[in-house]
């Protein structure tokens, strides 16, 4: 896996965002930035009332994510093309949930919807008709996905970067800083966690660091590069971006994305929680 | 936008990018929150970030229709800075406290 097999640029979009066998898809934290403007043929995902169960907390199971993308018109051997705005965050969420459900060729446009707005670049408010599609997903690869027990067994043994904002990581903001801080649950972090937030793995204008500014930030911070990694943030949105970060761009082999993050180990009962800044 | 429509949100949404109407009551929060404007007029084409008072990204929002955002910060200082088509780039430091509305008016 390289950069240039998991990432486009704005240019390949514009030539290409149209091609038969691309599907362009826009999955935003602004579910309805979509609705105002989007790049050209571009399909859009709901992160919210598409991709999560709507009563339990959990992700659509298989046979939802087959009848979501058979009803987007996506086939198993599309190169789906996603992107959204905040560096790609729910763009990099879609994709880890992509992965997890098997598809093969899935991108990510370098930059976001961020850059293609910033450079002033078309959007419109046509939605395209794909024809519908028979998806088929494989089951989920647990390989990419860690749970609450398997995380409290990793304390001091595997990686755990801890990808939020530093006063989420302290324990002072118990959400990032756009939304309301009332939450049922204990402030900290995961002891022995790594506090790298996410957003130092993009520049400001949401394209990704170079593969070397990238392994002196993970390295420098305490990452071992040799150790198997879990990442987590609040919900696993931001914590999907670092793993695209580690997985897919920097190759590390064993990195899952703990999707239950914050929200749920604050709130379990008797495990370890540190307080305070990183150390 | 009530904070408890915001608060359905996942990791980040805010409930949605149409205008980010002013909060009239801050309850428990730290708000900052503010337009964006360009020789009077809305900038909706645009994000805000704010950064912590070590310069570390914290958050960043799509301005909305009108130009506005709005955070919920933790009390102390904070820069905000704008980015907006054309390398249009601004800057202003700002202070929250709990249970207040910070109100800024950023000219690009």
């Amino acid at each position: 896996m390289s950069r240039s097999d998991v990432l486009v640029d704005a240019d390949w979009v514009e030539a290409h965002g149209g091609d038969p066998g691309v599907v362009l898809v826009e999955v935003d934290e602004d579910t309805s930035a979509y609705d105002k403007g989007h790049i050209r043929n571009a399909v859009k995902i709901d992160w919210k009332a598409d991709l999560q169960d709507p009563v339990r907390r959990d992700f659509v199971d298989k046979a939802g994510f087959e009848a979501l993308l058979s009803e987007r018109g996506i086939s198993n051997d599309d190169t789906v093309v996603l992107y959204g705005g905040n560096n790609n965050w729910f763009a990099a969420y879609a994709y880890w949930y992509f992965r997890l459900y098997g598809h093969q060729s899935v991108k990510l446009l370098d930059g976001g919807r961020k850059k293609w707005e910033l450079e002033s670049r078309e959007l419109v408010t046509d939605v395209p008709q794909r024809p519908r599609t028979s998806y088929h997903a494989q089951e989920q690869d647990k390989a990419i996905r860690a749970f609450r027990d398997e995380v409290v067994a990793a304390i001091g043994q595997r990686n755990l970067v801890d990808v939020r904002s530093p006063d989420e990581f302290a324990g002072r903001l118990l959400a990032p800083a756009h939304l309301p801080q009332e939450q049922a649950q204990r402030g900290g972090h995961i002891p022995t966690a790594k506090n790298i937030p996410w957003s130092k793995a993009a520049e400001e204008d949401g394209t990704f660091k170079s593969d070397d500014a990238l392994r002196t930030l993970y390295g420098g911070a305490g990452v071992d590069f040799g150790k198997d990694t879990i990442a987590y943030c609040r919900i696993g949105e931001r914590s999907a971006h670092t793993w695209f970060v580690l997985h897919e761009l920097l190759g590390q082999p064993n990195v899952k994305n703990y999707d239950g993050s914050w929200t749920e180990y604050g709130s379990l009962v008797g495990v370890p929680i540190e307080i305070g800044d990183g150390k | 936008m009530s904070t408890e429509q915001a608060s359905a949100g996942g990791c980040g949404a805010p409930a949605g990018g149409a205008p980010v109407s002013a909060a009239k009551d801050a309850g428990t929060q730290a708000v900052v929150q503010g337009r964006v404007t360009k020789d009077g007029s809305a900038v909706a084409t645009g994000y805000a970030r704010l950064l912590d008072s070590g310069g570390e990204f914290v958050a960043e929002v799509p301005l909305g229709e009108d130009g506005g955002f709005r955070f919920f910060a933790a009390p102390g200082s904070w820069t905000l800075r704008v980015l907006a088509p054309g390398n249009v780039r601004a800057e202003r430091t700002v202070s929250a406290d709990t249970g207040k509305i910070t109100e800024l008016e950023v000219a690009v």
